[in-house]
């Protein structure tokens, strides 16, 4: 079988987030792999290690840079990558587009996606993607067991959790939780360099994106951040609790 | 017409549904549209259900149907893309809940109309939608826009004043839908239930993390403030990852979304993943025993030290 691992490349979460012309400025800052894309990559690794014969194509699009993401996917072990490069910033839905055209050329018959994307917070890709193959998906994925086509697990729900059942192909989506991802051996990183990255342009794809980006803007909150000291614990409760009822009047 | 799709829980209209008829209202607002709300209502046994939304909306559809028993993305994204077609609808608003979120882009796909996702903000005018939204785990508010006859738009939990029933109730009609056969089975569910206040629905919650040393602590400390204050319980990833709390008490990235009035952290660090979930409340009160922790930088109120000390102190307090 064929396994695709949507790859996207975001700043890392210590990073702070600056805005230069209405959009953040990802410049000089550390960009990394999305975490949760990195469950997806170990997931595809330990489904092959399992005994299933599978190869593992890491898929991206975006900007040049994006390919060090792919690198890091590859380094962790998968066996390719295509990027399909683009400076324009794309939606979910219209990045759909591109990963489902890729997974029918590469007769994929399982692609994983991150839960939320760390940018753009955005849930949508893994279930257009489905809609586009006709597929069905499982999002939010906690385990995962693939026996033959049957892949079976345990998802995250609106409350709780629930035990499912699903003929491939699928898509998953991943989050923390689902495994521990692998960190890159030297040998490894080594060995990706010569792993093939091929190339592909975004034209044709046919790809018209319906959403534009206006602005983005920190917004950050005032807070009163008025912190006492808590060494005498009777005495600062006192306080805090006079603070809550007579100042904020967010108590009873 | 604007269609919302109904979220409900428990036999009760959820709060998210009553925002998603703000925001619809909102949107119409001086936008030369058609701003007649249709509300959609899809499951089984939910005659109440219809009843309760038909007071404060245009026309309530209900499909209730054994089908529609059990939540499938499929089958929700099959029946609202049927009825927006149908009804010739120019706006879909969906929960931004985790199953909303998840079948909307399947909608969005099937109409072959532009997704909004989450958006805290909505205006139309003419064929233009213009929305806002968070992104970067909640930091940057981001503008986006979509020009198009039809779209479709998820509504963050939380963050619209919910609208208020009328005194008459529209008119039901029942409606057929061609629904294709779930792929996805579930075979179990582990449903976690509390006798508290929902989390999202809350006006204080009070959170633990690690520091507050084990499962019992967390009743000892946390559970306790939170039955003095009639508030819900939330949890970090940290701690329902180390199996003291069930996963719907989750807060944070991969977790749920909150916005209360107060937000009361207990041995909490504040890395942006579980910022991300709650630094919109209104009032952020911290405890920690260290005061270079990330969560004292949004905090309004907070104290520098041990849960094991101050947290029964504060209890004390409160009873006076
Ligand atoms: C992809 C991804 C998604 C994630 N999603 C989430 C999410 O949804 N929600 C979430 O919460 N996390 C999430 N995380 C995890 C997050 O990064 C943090 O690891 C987690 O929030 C830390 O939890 P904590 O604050 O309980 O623990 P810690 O970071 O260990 O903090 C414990 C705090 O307690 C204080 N403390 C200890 N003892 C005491 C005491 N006696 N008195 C007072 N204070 C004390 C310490 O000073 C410390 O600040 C995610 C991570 C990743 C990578
Ligand atoms: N216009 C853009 N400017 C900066 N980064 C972008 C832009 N478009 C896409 N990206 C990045 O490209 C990668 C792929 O994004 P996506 O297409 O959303 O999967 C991510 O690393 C994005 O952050």
């Amino acid at each position: 079988m064929r396994i695709l691992t949507y790859i996207r490349q975001v700043l890392d979460a210590e990073e702070s987030v600056h805005i230069a012309n209405h959009a953040v400025a990802l410049e000089n800052s550390k960009l990394v792999m999305d975490t949760m894309d990195e469950y997806g990559v170990e997931e595809a690794l330990r489904l092959r290690e399992s005994g299933i014969e599978a190869e593992i194509v890491a898929v991206a699009v975006g900007p040049a840079r994006v390919q060090d993401a792919l690198r890091t996917a590859l380094a962790m072990g998968a066996d390719r990558a295509i990027h399909v490069e683009t400076d324009i910033r794309l939606d979910a839905i219209a990045v759909s587009k591109v990963l489902s055209q890729l997974a029918t050329q590469e007769q994929a018959t399982l692609i994983f996606s991150g839960g939320q994307q760390a940018d753009w917070d955005s849930h949508a890709l893994a279930a257009a993607t489905a809609e586009r193959l006709q597929w069905p998906q499982v999002t939010w994925t906690s385990a995962l067991e693939l026996k033959g086509t049957t892949l079976t697990g345990k998802h995250d729900a609106d409350e709780g959790s629930e035990f499912f059942t699903l003929e491939l192909p699928a898509v998953v989506t991943t989050q923390q939780g689902l495994n521990e991802p692998r960190y890159p051996t030297l040998p490894n990183i080594m060995k990706s360099k010569k792993k093939e990255m091929r190339k592909e342009s975004l034209d044709q794809f046919g790809v018209t994106p319906k959403l534009k980006f206006v602005t983005a803007e920190v917004q950050v909150k005032d807070r009163l951040n008025k912190i006492l000291d808590g060494k005498d614990a009777p005495a600062a409760a006192a306080q805090l609790v006079d603070l809550l009822r007579n100042e904020a009047r967010v108590i009873a | 017409m604007i269609l919302v799709v109904v979220e409900y829980a428990n036999g009760k209209v959820s709060k998210s549904t009553w925002e998603m008829i703000t925001a619809a209202q909102d949107s119409a607002k001086d936008s030369g549209r058609d701003a007649s709300i249709t509300a959609l209502v899809l499951g089984s046994n939910v005659a109440a259900i219809a009843a309760e939304v038909a007071k404060a909306v245009d026309q309530v559809l209900v499909a209730d149907l054994p089908a529609l028993t059990q939540y499938d993305p499929e089958l929700w994204s099959a029946a609202v893309a049927q009825i927006a077609t149908e009804g010739e609808a120019s706006l879909v608003l969906i929960g931004g809940s985790r199953s909303g979120r998840e079948y909307s882009p399947r909608v969005a796909i099937k109409l072959d109309a532009p997704l909004l996702e989450d958006v805290i903000t909505l205006k139309a005018a003419g064929e233009t939608l213009t929305a806002q939204r968070y992104t970067y785990l909640a930091r940057v508010t981001e503008t986006i826009e979509a020009a198009a006859p039809i779209a479709v738009v998820t509504i963050k939990p939380g963050v619209f004043n919910p609208a208020t029933p009328k005194a008459e109730s529209a008119e039901q009609f029942d409606v057929d839908l061609s629904l294709p056969t779930p792929r996805l089975k579930i075979t179990d569910k582990t449903v976690e239930r509390t006798s508290r206040v929902g989390l999202t629905e809350a006006e204080i919650v009070v959170s633990g993390g690690r520091g507050v040393g084990s499962a019992e602590g967390f009743t000892q400390y946390v559970e306790a403030l939170a039955d003095q204050l009639g508030a819900a319980v939330g949890a970090t990833r940290a701690i329902v990852d180390a199996g003291w709390r069930p996963y719907s008490e989750q807060v944070g990235q991969t977790g749920k979304t909150v916005q209360p009035k107060t937000y009361i952290a207990i041995g909490i660090s504040g890395a942006v993943q579980h910022l991300s979930g709650m630094n919109k409340s209104k009032t952020i009160v911290a405890i920690n025993r260290d005061a270079e922790a990330p969560i004292f930088k949004i905090a309004d109120y907070g104290i520098v030290g041990d849960v094991t000390q101050l947290i029964p102190a504060i209890l004390t307090e409160l009873k006076k």
